[in-house]
C-alpha cells in the first residue's frame, strides 16, 4: 500500500502528513501537484490523502473551489473506482463540497478559530486525544442523513470527554451529533476534522494519531 | 507644481531636512523624489532618533553568521550545516486604526523578511500590549488583532507557537502589537539583500501593487491622534495565501541558485527595496514603473513607489535566468515580471511610460548613508520622584492574603491566555514539542537532528517605567531565564522596542537607559543583538505608553531530551525555590492592581547574581536532578506555584519565611527566582550541587489541595478555573456580538 498526498497551493499540512506516513508508520508517500491529473500510479489498494491547509485561500466557502481542480477530477474517479481516500480537516471539506461524503461543514459555533487537543472515541469506545485546528468544522446534515450515518455505522469518531462521555462540552465546535468523522457507505472514503498527523511521534508526547491512522488504513475491515 | 518647504512639511519631513536634500541633489526635488526622502527618512525607516544609541548594543559574536542590521534579519549557526533566523517587528501604528488588517500584516511582513533570507519560517510569536480589558475599546482591539495574527499564521501555516499579552492604561489609545518569527535555513541557501552585476535584471514577484499603504512607514513615525482613523488608507491589508505561494515560490527559486539577491517589499514598498538593494551592492538600477503589476488603473509613479501592498518580493537575478524565475512563479500562480536592471552608476532612475519621474543616488536615502542621525536631548522623567517618594511601611499586610490571591489570579495580566492562543494554530509542522509538555519558552523541534530551537518573547513594562536601565536589564534576564528553564542555552536577541515621541525628552530618556541596560544584560547572557525595529511615536495626547523595549530571545537545546517543563510531575516531589527570596514589593502586580499604587521602584535586580543562577541552573538540569523549573514573574511565588500545579492538576503544601512580610513573600516579584521540583530522594544532592546559589525549601506537591503554612486554600482545580476563565468572561460579550454581525 502507498500513499499519494495532494499538494493545493495552499496546503499547509501537506508535509505534516508526508513526515507523519514516512517517518513515523513507515509508508511509500508520493506528492500529487493539484495541476496534474495522473493517478495511474496509484491501485485501489493504495489511498490518496487530501491534507489540511487553506486549499486555494478559502475565501469563498472552505474548498468550495479545490473540488475543481484537476487532481479532484481523478481523485473522485478513484474514489468512485474503490479507491482509498482520507480527508483530513480541509480535505474533509472539500470532501463534502466534492460530494463524496455527506452533509457541510460550517463556521464553529463561537466564531472562533480552535487549535487545542479534544478527545475522540470511535464505536468501539476507544478514547484517542487528538488535535484540532480550524475555523469551520461544525458538521451539518439534515435529520435524515444524520440518521442515515447512524443507521449504516458510517460514523467513525465523536467528540468526546477523556472518560469518552459525549457531552456539548466536549464538542470544539457545535458539530451535531459530535461527529467528528464519517465515512461513506462503501467505507472507502473517510473524513476527519481532527489531526492525528499531528499526533504520531513520541517527540510531541502524542501518539494516539498512530492508532487512528492504523484503524483506518491497515485494520482488516474498519470498525463499524 | 512647485515644490517648497510646505509640501515638505506635510509629507512629515522638517524644514533642514529638506535643506539637506536640496544640498545632495544639489536642485530641488520634484514631488516623486520629495516622497522617496520622506518614506525613507522617516523614523521607521531610517532610524534618524535611535541609530546612534543603536550602535552601542552587542551586535556581533556568538554564533552570529552576519552582523546585525546587515540582512533583513539575524542569522545564526546552530550546528549540523543548519541556521536560524529570526525578527521581532511592530505593527502598532496600524493595528491601533484597523486591528484585524493591522495585526494581519504585521505577522506577514515579519514571515517575509524571514523567507526572503531563504529560511523556511517554523514558529511565530507575538507580544501584546492594550489598555484595560474592562474597556469596550480594549474588547474591540484584542479581539481583532487576535482574529488578524489567527487569520494571517493558521493560514500562512506556521504555528504560533509563544507570546505574552499585559494589559495597563498607558497602552488604552496605544495598543501594541509585536510579531516574531523564526526561520530555519541549510547553510548555502542563504540570500542577501543586495543588487550587483550591471544589466542583471531586476525582478518584481508577487502580488500586484495598489494603492494600499501609501505612506505607511510616515504615518507610523507619528503619534496617535483623533484624526488618525482619516489615515486609515495607510493600512496595508493581507493576502495569506498570496503570501503562501511567495514563501513556497521564492524557496523554491532560491535551489536554482539563479538569485543574485532578493527583499521583502514592506515599508515604503518599491522605493526602499530598490535603495537599500543597491546601496548594499554599491550600484545603481533603472526601474520603469509602468512595469509593476498593479491592481489599480492610473498609478502615479510616486504611489507605485510607496505603495506598501503585502506580498511582494524585489529580485536581482542572473542575467540570462530570467524563464527559470518565470517558470517557477508561474507554477504558483503569482505575477512575476523584469521591470529594470542593475547600473553602475549608484543611481535610482524611475521611469514611468519612458518619462525619467525621478534620479535620486540610492545611498543618499539609506540608513548609514545619506539618511540623517540626531542625537537628542533627555532628561530625567519627573514622576521618578513618586517612585523614590513610595514606601512599603505605608501598606499594610492584608488579614485575608486568600482573597488577594483569588483576585491575584484573575488579574487579565496574569490568568490563563487559553481564549486567545486556542485560536492561533499552534501545532501545524509538527514540530512544536510545548503543546503536550509546557515549558517556560517554547521548544521547537528541528527536523532531523535531535535539536530543538528554544524561544520566547518577555518584557515587562512596568518595571522598565520605574527604572529603564534596570528594567531592560530584567526583560534580557527574563528571556534568558525562560530559555534555561526550559533546557536551552541562549543564543541571541532580537528587540522591538516600542517607545513613545523621542523629541520627549522624558521619552528619550527612557529610551537611552533602557538601550544601556539591555546592551549590558547581552554582553552578560552572550547573546548578541541581531537585529529588531524601532517603533517611536506610541504616544497620544494623554501621553506616552510605558517604555516598552520587547525582547525576542532565542536558545539552542542540543538534545530534545534534556528538555525541562514547567509543570510538577508526582506528589510528595519537594518543591523549591532557587534563588534568594527577599523582601520585595516593587512594580509587582499585587501592589499596582490590587492595592492601586501606581509609582514604585522595580524589583532590586543584581546581573551577575542571576547570571550565576542560570548557570547553575542548567547545569542541574543536564545532570537530571530537577523534575520541573518554572520562573517567577508576575504575580509572584503563589502564581508560579499555581501555574506549575495546573498542568497536571496538582497542589502544593508550602511554608512562608518569618522573616519576610507574607504579602511580598507570596505576591512579590523579586526576578531571579525559579520553582523547581525535586525528587524527593535526591533532596541531598540537590542541595549539595546548588553550591553557593541561595535556595529555600518551601515544602512539597500535593495530590491537588494548597495549604499555605497549615491552612487550606483549597483544591488547585478552583484556583486553575478561576484563572482558566478570568478573560473568556470579559470577552463572550465581543465576541456575541461579532456573531450577530454576521448574520
Amino acid at each position: 500500500m502507498k500513499f499519494g498526498v495532494v499538494v493545493f497551493p495552499g496546503s499547509n499540512c501537506d508535509r505534516d502528513m508526508q513526515d507523519a506516513l514516512e517517518q513515523d508508520l513507515g509508508q511509500k508517500v508520493l506528492m500529487l501537484w493539484h495541476k496534474d491529473k495522473d493517478l495511474s500510479m496509484f491501485s485501489t489498494d493504495d489511498c490518496i490523502v487530501l491534507p489540511g491547509g487553506f486549499s486555494y485561500g478559502d475565501y469563498l466557502r472552505c474548498g468550495a473551489i479545490a473540488r475543481f481542480s484537476p487532481m479532484m477530477q481523478s481523485v473522485i474517479e478513484f474514489a468512485q473506482n474503490g479507491g482509498k481516500v482520507l480527508g483530513i480537516c480541509n480535505g474533509f471539506q472539500i470532501l463534502c463540497e466534492s460530494g463524496l461524503l455527506p452533509g457541510a461543514l460550517l463556521r464553529n459555533s463561537h466564531q472562533q478559530f480552535a487549535c487545542k487537543n479534544v478527545f475522540l472515541k470511535d464505536a468501539r469506545n476507544e478514547v484517542y486525544k487528538i488535535p484540532v485546528a480550524h475555523g469551520e468544522g461544525r458538521y451539518f446534515a439534515t435529520e435524515d442523513i444524520l440518521n442515515g450515518l447512524e443507521e449504516n455505522h458510517q460514523i467513525l469518531y465523536l467528540y468526546c470527554d477523556e472518560s469518552g462521555h459525549v457531552t456539548e462540552a466536549a464538542n470544539p465546535n457545535g458539530s451535531m451529533r459530535n461527529i467528528a468523522g464519517i465515512c461513506n457507505t462503501e467505507r472507502n472514503i473517510y473524513g476527519l476534522m481532527p489531526h492525528p498527523e499531528r499526533a504520531c511521534s513520541s517527540i510531541l508526547g502524542n501518539v494516539d494519531g498512530r492508532k487512528i491512522m492504523h484503524q483506518l488504513f491497515f485494520a482488516e475491515s474498519l470498525v463499524s | 507644481m512647485e515644490i517648497t518647504v510646505d509640501t515638505a512639511k506635510q509629507l512629515r519631513l522638517t524644514a533642514d531636512e529638506f535643506e539637506v536634500i536640496k544640498k545632495k541633489l544639489k536642485r530641488t526635488p520634484n514631488f516623486t523624489e520629495l516622497c522617496a526622502f520622506s518614506a525613507m527618512w522617516s523614523e521607521h525607516c531610517s532610524y534618524k532618533n535611535s541609530i546612534k544609541w543603536l550602535k552601542t548594543l552587542p551586535r556581533e559574536g556568538g554564533r552570529m553568521l552576519v552582523k546585525a542590521g546587515e540582512e533583513n534579519a539575524g542569522l545564526m549557526d546552530i550546528g549540523d550545516g543548519l541556521g536560524v533566523v529570526f525578527k521581532i517587528e511592530s505593527h502598532n501604528h496600524p493595528s491601533a486604526i484597523e486591528p484585524f488588517q493591522g495585526a494581519a500584516t504585521g505577522v506577514g511582513g515579519i514571515h517575509r523578511d524571514i523567507f526572503t533570507m531563504g529560511a523556511r519560517p517554523v514558529a511565530a510569536l507575538n507580544s501584546l500590549r492594550f489598555g484595560r480589558l474592562e474597556e469596550d475599546k480594549t474588547q474591540h482591539l484584542l479581539s481583532g488583532v487576535v482574529h488578524g495574527i489567527g487569520h494571517y499564521g493558521n493560514c500562512f501555516g506556521v504555528p504560533t507557537v509563544g507570546g505574552e499579552v499585559y494589559f495597563d492604561e498607558c497602552y488604552h489609545t496605544n495598543p501594541l502589537v509585536n510579531a516574531m518569527s523564526v526561520g530555519i535555513v541549510k547553510a548555502g541557501e542563504t540570500v542577501s539583500a543586495t543588487a550587483e552585476g550591471e544589466g542583471n535584471p531586476v525582478m518584481f514577484v508577487g502580488s500586484a501593487t495598489g494603492k494600499d499603504g501609501i505612506g505607511g512607514a510616515s504615518f507610523a513615525s507619528a503619534d496617535i491622534t483623533a484624526e488618525s482613523a482619516e489615515e486609515l488608507p495607510a493600512v496595508q491589508v493581507g493576502d495569506p495565501f498570496q503570501e503562501k505561494k511567495l514563501l513556497e515560490a521564492c524557496l523554491e527559486v532560491i535551489k536554482t541558485k539563479a538569485i543574485v539577491g532578493m527583499q521583502d517589499m514592506g515599508a515604503a514598498g518599491i522605493i526602499c527595496s530598490t535603495a537599500e538593494m543597491s546601496a548594499k551592492g554599491g550600484v545603481g538600477m533603472r526601474i520603469d514603473l509602468d512595469k509593476v503589476p498593479a491592481r489599480q488603473q492610473d498609478m502615479k509613479a510616486w504611489e507605485l513607489l510607496l505603495s506598501e501592498s503585502q506580498e511582494r518580493m524585489l529580485m536581482v537575478v542572473q542575467k540570462g535566468k530570467e524563464d527559470v524565475v518565470k517558470q517557477i512563479f508561474d507554477k504558483w500562480d503569482l505575477p512575476c515580471e523584469v521591470i529594470g536592471k542593475v547600473t553602475t552608476d549608484g543611481l535610482l532612475h524611475f521611469y514611468m511610460h519612458g518619462n525619467l519621474e525621478a534620479l535620486i543616488p540610492a545611498e543618499e536615502l539609506v540608513l548609514g548613508g545619506g539618511a540623517p542621525q540626531y542625537d537628542r536631548e533627555y532628561n530625567e522623567p519627573t514622576y521618578f520622584e513618586s517612585i523614590r517618594n513610595f514606601n512599603p511601611a505605608s501598606i499594610k499586610v492584608p488579614a485575608n492574603l486568600k482573597a488577594v490571591a483569588e483576585k491575584i489570579i484573575a488579574l487579565p495580566s496574569i490568568a490563563n491566555k487559553r481564549w486567545i492562543y486556542n485560536q492561533y494554530d499552534s501545532m501545524v509542522g509538527i514540530a512544536n514539542t510545548s503543546t503536550n509538555n509546557p515549558s517556560d519558552a517554547a521548544v521547537i523541534h528541528v527536523k532531523g537532528t535531535p535539536k530543538g530551537l528554544v524561544v520566547t518573547t518577555d518584557c515587562n513594562s512596568r518595571y522598565v517605567y520605574s527604572d529603564p536601565y534596570k528594567g531592560a536589564m530584567m526583560a534580557v534576564s527574563e528571556a534568558a531565564r525562560n530559555i534555561v528553564c526550559s533546557g536551552g542555552e541562549p543564543l541571541g536577541v532580537t528587540n522591538c522596542l516600542n517607545f513613545g515621541n523621542p523629541y520627549d525628552p522624558e521619552v528619550y530618556f527612557q529610551f537611552v537607559n533602557a538601550i544601556k541596560g539591555m546592551g549590558e544584560a547581552c554582553v552578560k547572557f552572550n547573546t548578541p543583538v541581531t537585529g529588531g525595529n524601532v517603533s517611536f511615536y506610541n504616544q497620544n495626547p494623554d501621553g506616552p505608553v510605558y517604555p516598552t523595549p520587547t525582547i525576542g530571545m532565542v536558545g539552542l537545546l542540543e538534545d530534545l531530551n534534556q528538555r525541562m517543563t514547567l509543570g510538577f510531575k508526582n506528589e510528595e516531589d519537594v518543591i523549591y525555590v532557587l534563588g534568594e527570596i527577599n523582601e520585595d514589593l516593587g512594580s509587582s502586580e499585587y501592589l499596582y492592581s490590587i492595592l492601586h499604587v501606581k509609582h514604585s521602584p522595580a524589583p532590586r535586580f543584581n546581573l551577575d547574581a542571576e547570571f550565576s543562577l542560570q548557570q547553575k541552573l542548567i547545569s542541574m538540569i543536564r545532570d537530571r536532578k530537577v523534575l520541573s523549573a518554572h520562573d517567577t514573574s508576575e504575580g509572584g511565588l503563589f502564581v508560579a506555584l499555581c501555574e506549575s500545579g495546573f498542568v497536571e492538576g496538582l497542589g502544593f503544601d508550602i511554608k512562608t519565611a518569618d522573616h519576610i512580610r507574607k504579602d511580598a513573600f507570596l505576591f512579590g516579584e523579586a526576578p531571579s527566582r525559579v520553582v523547581i521540583s525535586v525528587e524527593a530522594g535526591n533532596t541531598v544532592e540537590f542541595e549539595k550541587l546548588s553550591g553557593n546559589i541561595p535556595f529555600t525549601r518551601l515544602g512539597v506537591v500535593t495530590s491537588g489541595d494548597i495549604i499555605i503554612d497549615g491552612e487550606s486554600w483549597g483544591d488547585v482545580n478552583e484556583w486553575k478555573d478561576r484563572y482558566d476563565t478570568a478573560i473568556e468572561r470579559f470577552l463572550d460579550k465581543e465576541e456575541a456580538g461579532a456573531a450577530l454581525q454576521t448574520i
